[in-house]
């Protein structure tokens, strides 16, 4: 490929790798994506990454939300907040700054408005909500008891983008412990409560081991770091909020680490094993691929998004290509193979 | 609305356009769909490219029959230094139609076109219409200098009744459009403005136009990451419909404003009676 979208980007290395037991291939030359979330079975493992993809209307003119794993949708909250002020965004290389302050609707509109929109397109919803408090947490999990859609909650707890940025309650394990547990407790047991983690900690996996304690059914990895940029000309922040989340395929191999040390650790009896939603940078079927192989169940599509709206799909063909060139039966055969 | 489409475009024509360059797109199935105001967003390399963010350019003409649409753009980073590299049988991937178009009259109207640069690009294809539909256009035509200027020729075109400004007096009248601006909207009676360009002059622009009794319609030019609605970095402080004040995408919402509904003032802070400020003092 010279610079084309929608085929494989990067497929030079394809067949120099040590085959795998071929397990049992689908009719059709396909395989079995299907990947589980607790109780939640998605029959694909690819997602969108929470603030990539708004509550998916707005991609649905590119492609299908029901032909991916599951919409996570951008960050709840309990009430409409405006976000920060603008300059929100700064590109980077490979990459790219935020700071758009979580602004959103607020958990009223969001299930009267946009969560029935994605249900009747047939849509998997997992919903990312975040509060102030643990109360917060408490109160947005109620509202979405029998609402229509939804998979998964994601709580977010590692959004660098609030005012006390950089103390997250995803920096410490006993707070964040308290969050899940809450959000676990109140949550419908049939919805598989996921906790999203930050990369900008010490030991990723003393969170990690916190939030499953506390009953996530699954941990999604990572959030963005926290970064800054100047402008030279003006010599001033670039950002209106100053520092930001920093995204794209320029921290992938950070996200890659996380997982695959958190995935170690599980093996290791260090946690209990519980699924991993792998994120950061992917761009394409191989960048998915190196996530599961690191232990990812599923992965999600974030940043990559603004480059190539329908992403999602495409990169869903390329993992699935990727999977059956490296022989695999099934995704569950590669999830933690790098592990062997 | 017309539903973007993401494409694989061929440049099919490249040209020097003053301090600017004019590229021509072959962008199958888009052009049709092209309303006055639309926008397409081009991605900067290939698929490895460490440039992630398309950058957004308004649309200057586009050609249902030879399936192109053209862009007019300004080297002014690393992006459109990277764009400006490329030739004729290069290809880029564009996703356009993008954006809420500009308003176009109910009735045959005197319309003011005023433009800043190249923010001209969209106005000719808008104008053209505006005459073919019974009403009549005049252009006020601003830039820092003469060769910042674009599309004055093209503007010639299609009415006698237009007027150029310079900041440095290098062609027309010295100084802002604004300066000649209420001379020209009592002389022709207008009824609307459209305007396009930097963020102080839509400001300017709106002042005098509503001074003068005309709806006013601005595009703005705001530094967008997705161009499709879903990252909300692109959003200005705008009054709704129900007299609310809100953050709103300039991408999907805008780029086309009425004027006075924007809050030119508090663009760039959080104004503490726009919906969700207080929720931002919590955390």
């Amino acid at each position: 490929m010279t610079d084309g979208y929608g085929g494989f980007a990067d497929n030079d290395d394809a067949g120099d790798f040590d085959a795998p037991p071929s397990t049992i291939m689908l009719p059709g030359g396909g395989i079995d994506l299907a990947t589980r979330l607790g109780s939640t079975l998605l029959p694909n493992p690819v997602t969108t990454a929470s603030g990539c993809a708004g509550y998916g209307k707005e991609l649905a003119k590119f492609f299908e939300p029901a032909a991916i794993g599951a919409v996570v949708t951008k960050t709840i909250m309990p009430y409409p907040r405006s976000g920060r002020a603008t300059p929100r965004m700064a590109e980077t290389p490979s990459g790219m700054l935020n700071s758009i302050g979580l602004q959103g609707p607020g958990i009223d509109a969001f299930v009267e408005r946009d969560l029935p929109w994605l249900a009747a397109r047939g849509g998997r919803t997992i919903v990312s909500i975040a509060g102030g408090h643990v109360d917060d947490f408490v109160a947005l999990t109620e509202r979405l008891k029998g609402a229509p859609g939804v998979v998964g909650i994601e709580a977010n707890i590692s959004c660098p983008n609030v005012a006390n940025r950089g103390q997250v309650f995803a920096c410490n394990p006993a707070t964040s412990y308290d969050v899940i547990r809450a959000v676990r407790d109140a949550a419908d047991p049939l919805v598989p409560v996921l906790a999203k983690l930050s990369p900008d900690v010490t030991s990723i996996v003393d969170i990690a081991r916190a939030c499953v304690e506390a009953g996530a059914d699954g941990l999604s990895m990572i959030n963005t770091l926290l970064g800054m940029v100047i402008d030279t000309d003006t010599m001033k922040p670039v950002l209106a909020g100053v520092t930001g989340g920093l995204s794209g395929p320029a921290v992938r191999p950070v996200a890659v680490r996380c997982v695959h040390q958190v995935h170690a650790a599980m093996l290791d009896g260090q946690m209990a094993r519980v699924p991993i939603v792998g994120m950061g940078g992917i761009r394409t079927g191989l960048d998915a691929l190196e996530f599961i192989l690191a232990g990812a169940a599923a992965v999600s599509v974030g940043t990559v998004i603004f480059n190539d709206p329908s992403a999602p799909v495409r990169i869903l063909d390329e993992l699935r290509a990727a999977l059956i060139a490296r022989g695999f039966g099934s995704l569950e055969a590669a999830i933690g193979y790098a592990h062997r | 609305m017309a539903l973007p489409l993401q494409v694989q475009a061929e440049i099919v024509g490249r040209e020097p356009a003053g301090a600017y360059h004019r590229m021509v797109l072959r962008a199958p199935g888009i052009a049709a769909r092209v309303e006055p105001g639309h926008f397409v967003a081009v991605a900067i390399g290939g698929a490895d490219s460490a440039m992630l963010l398309r950058r957004a350019f308004s649309i200057h003409r586009a050609d249902p029959a030879a399936e192109t649409i053209d862009v007019v753009f300004a080297e002014a980073g690393r992006g459109t230094r990277e764009l400006a590299r490329l030739r004729v049988g290069d290809s880029v991937n564009v996703v356009a139609p993008l954006g809420t178009p500009f308003p176009l009259p109910a009735e045959p109207v005197s319309a003011v076109m005023v433009a800043g640069g190249y923010g001209s690009a969209p106005m000719f294809a808008l104008a053209e219409k505006i005459v073919a539909d019974g009403g009549s256009v005049a252009f006020v035509l601003g830039a820092a200098t003469a060769e910042r200027l674009y599309g004055v020729d093209q503007a010639l075109a299609i009415t006698e009744d237009v007027v150029v400004t310079t900041d440095d007096g290098s062609e027309g009248v010295r100084g802002f459009v604004t300066g000649p601006l209420p001379e020209v909207l009592t002389a022709v009676q207008a009824g609307v403005v459209y305007a396009c360009g930097p963020m102080g002059m839509l400001r300017a622009v709106t002042e005098v136009a509503t001074e003068h009794d005309a709806r006013v319609f601005t595009a703005v030019e705001e530094s967008m990451a997705c161009g499709v609605g879903v990252c909300m970095t692109c959003v200005l402080p705008v009054v709704g419909d129900d007299g609310v004040s809100r953050f709103v995408r300039s991408c999907v919402d805008g780029p086309c404003f009425d004027g006075t509904k924007v809050r030119w003032d508090d663009a760039g802070t959080i104004p503490a009676d726009i919906e969700g400020a207080a929720a931002m003092g919590a955390h």
